[in-house]
C-alpha cells in the first residue's frame, strides 16, 4: 500500500504534468480542463476542512463559491463599465487586479460563512444539512431576482482579470496562477491539520463531549474551520468566474454544492489529496461520460451509489489501503 | 390595497402551505420513524407529477392520473427502499445525503432520457376549472380551493392514521424506541417499507396536483423539496403538527411577501427601485423566518429537547 503522502504528491504533481504536457503539444483544450479541476480542487480543499476535520456536512458550499465568483463579477463589470459601485456614501472603483479581487472574495465569503456558520452550529447533524442547503438557496434565489447584475442571465466579463507579472489570457499561465492557488490551499491544509486548531477540530468531530470538558469550545473550534473552509471555497469561485468570465446564479446552486461533496467523497474524504484526485476523476468523466451520452448523470450517481454503499474512503482510501476518517 | 387582494394572496398562501405539507409531512415521517435525510423525496414529487401527466394523455381521466401518481410513486418508493435506503438506516448522515444525491441524479437524467427535456403539461379537470364565487363577492379558481380542501383531508388524515390507529401506534414508537418495538414482535422492516412507500406516495401526489397548475418538467422537485427542508426546520424534525404548522408559516410568508414586501418599501424608496429591491428582499424572506426561528428554538417550534 502507497503512505498517503506519496499519493498527495502524485496527485498534485500528476495535475501539474498534464498540463505542462498538454502545453508542450499544443492541446489547449486540455490545459482548459486541467485549470477547472484545479479551480473545483481548490474548492473542494475548502470544503473538506469543514466536511472532512470538522465532520460538518455542508450542503451549501456553493453559496461561498458563488459569492468569490460574483465578488469577482460585480467588481469587474463596475471598471469595465467605468460605473463606479456606490453604496450610500462609499463610493468604490471597480478593478481587473485579481489579488484585489480575490481579498475581496476571501473576506465575504468568510463573513457570510461566519453568519452561516454562527446561526447553523446552534444545532447539529441533519439540521445542520438542511439548514446550511436552505440558505445556499437563499443566496441562488436572491442572485436570480437581483436584476442589476444581470439576474437570471448572469452577468458576462469580457476580459479575463489582471495579475501583475502574469499574462492571464495566455491558457497555461492561468493555470499556473489557479494552481499555485490550489498547492497553497493544499499546505495551508496540511498545516491546519497538525495545528492545535485542526486537532481540536478532530477532536470535536469524534466526541465534543470531552473536547467541551478539557475546556475548548467545540462549537468556536468548528466556527473557526467553518469559516477558513468559506474562504477557501470562495476563493474558488473567484478563479471560476475568471476562468469562463461569466457569474451567474448557477454558480449558487444546490447541484454545485452537491457535487463539491461528491468530489470530497470520490477522492478521500478527510485526505489532503482526497479533493485533488475527487476534482481530477469528476472532471475526467464529465468530459469522457459526456461525449459519450447525453446523459451521464445517471452514471455519476450509479458510480457515486457504487463509491457509498461498497467504498467508502475512495479512491485515497483504497490506494492507502486505510479507511479515512469517521464522519 | 383592497381587501379582495390580500384575501386572494391569503388563499394563495394556503394553497402552497398545504402543497408544501404534503412533502414535509412524508420527509418529516421518514426522519421521524427511520432517522433518514431522503434528498431524493423531491424525485418521488416528480415521478407523481409526470406518471399523472402520462395518463392524464393516456386516458383523459384526471382521476385515473391522480391514482397513476400514488401509485407511481409509491411504487417508486418501496423500489429505492428496499434497493438501496435499507442499507442506509445505520449508516452516517453524510452517506445518506451522498446517496440520496445519486439517486436525484439517476432519476432526473432517466426521466429526461424517456420522457425528453420539454415540460409535460397535465390539464385541469373540467369539474374544478373555472372561478367560483367566495362570500363577499371574491373570484377563485375553484381548482386552488379545492387543492387547499385535499391539503385539510389529508392531514386531518395523517393525525387520525398516526394517533388513532393501530398502524400509528407502531409508527409512533418506532419512532421512540427501535429496539423496544422489535422486540415486541412488530415486522420493523416491513413498518419502514411501509413508512417510506406512504411518504412517496404523499409527494406523489403533491406532485401530481401542483403539476396541473404548473409545467410537468426535470428538476421541478428540487425547490419543492428544499422548501420542504426549510419547513420542517422551522417546524421541527420529526414532527407531523410543527410540519403543517410550518408549511403553513412559509407558504404564507412566501406569498405574502413576495406581493407586499415590493409596496411596504416603495413608501421609503422610489418605485422602480422599491420593486427592485422588494423582489430581491422577499425570495430571502422564508430564509430570514427560518433564521429567526432557529435563534429562538434551535429545534424548531414543535422539535424535541436536543438535535437529532
Amino acid at each position: 500500500m502507497i503512505p498517503e503522502r506519496l499519493v498527495t504528491i502524485g496527485a498534485v504533481a500528476g495535475l501539474l504534468a498534464v498540463a505542462l504536457g498538454a502545453w508542450a503539444l499544443g492541446e489547449i483544450f486540455t490545459i482548459t480542463l486541467a485549470t477547472r479541476a484545479a479551480i473545483l480542487a481548490l474548492a473542494a480543499t475548502g470544503l473538506n476542512i469543514a466536511l472532512g476535520y470538522g465532520g460538518l456536512v455542508s450542503l451549501g458550499h456553493a453559496a461561498f463559491f458563488g459569492l468569490g465568483g460574483y465578488a469577482m463579477g460585480i467588481l469587474a463589470f463596475h471598471a469595465q463599465s467605468y460605473t463606479p459601485l456606490e453604496l450610500g456614501a462609499l463610493t468604490i472603483e471597480g478593478t481587473k487586479s485579481m489579488p484585489v479581487i480575490w481579498l475581496v472574495a476571501i473576506c465575504v465569503s468568510a463573513l457570510a460563512a461566519w453568519v452561516i456558520g454562527l446561526l447553523s452550529l446552534r444545532t447539529g447533524g441533519v439540521y445542520f444539512i438542511m439548514i446550511t442547503l436552505a440558505f445556499g438557496q437563499m443566496f441562488y434565489y436572491f442572485a436570480i431576482s437581483w436584476s442589476a447584475y444581470g439576474g437570471e442571465d448572469g452577468l458576462p466579463i469580457y476580459l479575463r482579470n489582471s495579475f501583475p507579472g502574469v499574462d492571464t489570457l495566455v491558457p497555461v499561465q492561468f493555470f499556473g496562477l489557479c494552481f499555485a492557488a490550489l498547492v497553497l490551499a493544499l499546505l495551508l491544509s496540511a498545516r491546519l491539520r497538525s495545528a492545535p486548531l485542526g486537532l481540536a477540530l478532530n477532536a470535536a468531530r469524534q466526541s465534543p463531549a470531552r473536547v467541551a470538558a478539557v475546556g475548548i469550545s467545540p462549537t468556536r473550534v468548528k466556527l473557526v474551520a467553518f469559516v477558513i473552509s468559506g474562504a477557501i471555497t470562495g476563493l474558488a469561485g473567484a478563479l471560476y468566474a475568471d476562468l469562463n468570465r461569466f457569474v451567474s446564479p448557477a454558480m449558487f446552486s444546490w447541484q454545485l454544492s452537491g457535487e463539491l461533496i461528491v468530489l470530497v467523497i470520490l477522492g478521500g474524504v478527510g485526505r489532503l489529496a482526497g479533493p485533488v484526485i475527487g476534482a481530477c476523476l469528476f472532471v475526467t468523466l464529465e468530459h469522457w461520460l459526456g461525449g459519450l451520452t447525453d446523459f451521464w448523470h445517471v452514471w455519476l450517481g450509479a458510480i457515486l451509489l457504487g463509491v457509498v454503499l461498497f467504498a467508502r474512503g475512495g479512491i485515497v482510501g483504497l490506494l492507502t489501503g486505510k479507511a479515512g476518517p469517521h464522519v | 390595497m383592497s381587501a379582495i387582494l390580500l384575501i386572494e394572496q391569503v388563499l394563495n398562501g394556503l394553497q402552497f402551505g398545504v402543497m408544501l405539507f404534503l412533502m414535509a409531512a412524508g420527509l418529516t415521517l421518514i426522519f421521524g420513524v427511520m432517522g433518514l435525510i431522503n434528498l431524493a423525496h423531491g424525485s418521488l414529487y416528480m415521478v407523481g407529477a409526470f406518471a399523472a401527466a402520462f395518463a392524464a394523455a393516456a386516458t383523459g381521466s384526471f382521476a385515473l392520473a391522480l391514482v397513476a401518481a400514488l401509485s407511481a410513486a409509491a411504487l417508486a418508493g418501496v423500489l429505492i427502499e428496499v434497493a438501496v435506503i435499507r442499507r442506509l438506516y445505520d449508516a452516517p448522515h453524510l452517506d445518506q445525503v451522498l446517496a440520496t444525491f445519486a439517486l436525484i441524479l439517476m432519476f432526473s437524467e432517466g426521466t429526461r432520457w424517456v420522457f425528453g427535456s420539454f415540460p409535460l403539461y397535465l390539464d385541469i379537470p373540467d369539474a374544478l376549472s373555472g372561478p367560483v364565487t367566495l362570500p363577499g363577492g371574491i373570484q377563485y379558481p375553484l381548482y386552488r380551493l379545492a387543492l387547499i380542501g385535499v391539503g385539510l383531508v389529508v392531514a386531518a388524515g395523517l393525525w387520525w392514521l398516526t394517533q388513532r390507529t393501530r398502524l400509528g401506534m407502531q409508527i409512533r414508537a418506532g419512532k421512540d424506541d427501535r429496539e423496544m418495538i422489535a422486540a415486541l414482535g412488530v415486522d420493523i422492516s416491513k413498518l419502514y417499507t411501509l413508512v417510506f412507500a406512504l411518504g412517496a406516495a404523499l409527494a406523489g401526489l403533491a406532485g401530481a396536483l401542483v403539476g396541473a397548475i404548473q409545467s410537468v418538467q426535470v428538476g421541478m422537485g428540487e425547490p419543492v423539496l428544499i422548501l420542504a427542508f426549510v419547513t420542517i426546520v422551522i417546524g421541527g424534525i420529526g414532527s407531523i403538527k410543527g410540519a403543517f404548522i410550518g408549511a403553513l408559516l412559509v407558504g404564507l410568508t412566501d406569498t405574502l411577501g413576495g406581493i407586499f414586501l415590493p409596496l411596504v418599501l416603495s413608501v421609503a424608496m422610489a418605485p422602480e427601485a422599491a420593486a427592485q429591491t422588494g423582489a430581491a428582499l422577499a425570495s430571502m424572506l422564508i430564509y430570514i423566518l427560518m433564521g429567526a426561528v432557529l435563534v429562538w428554538k434551535p429545534t424548531g417550534l414543535f422539535g424535541g429537547a436536543r438535535p437529532a
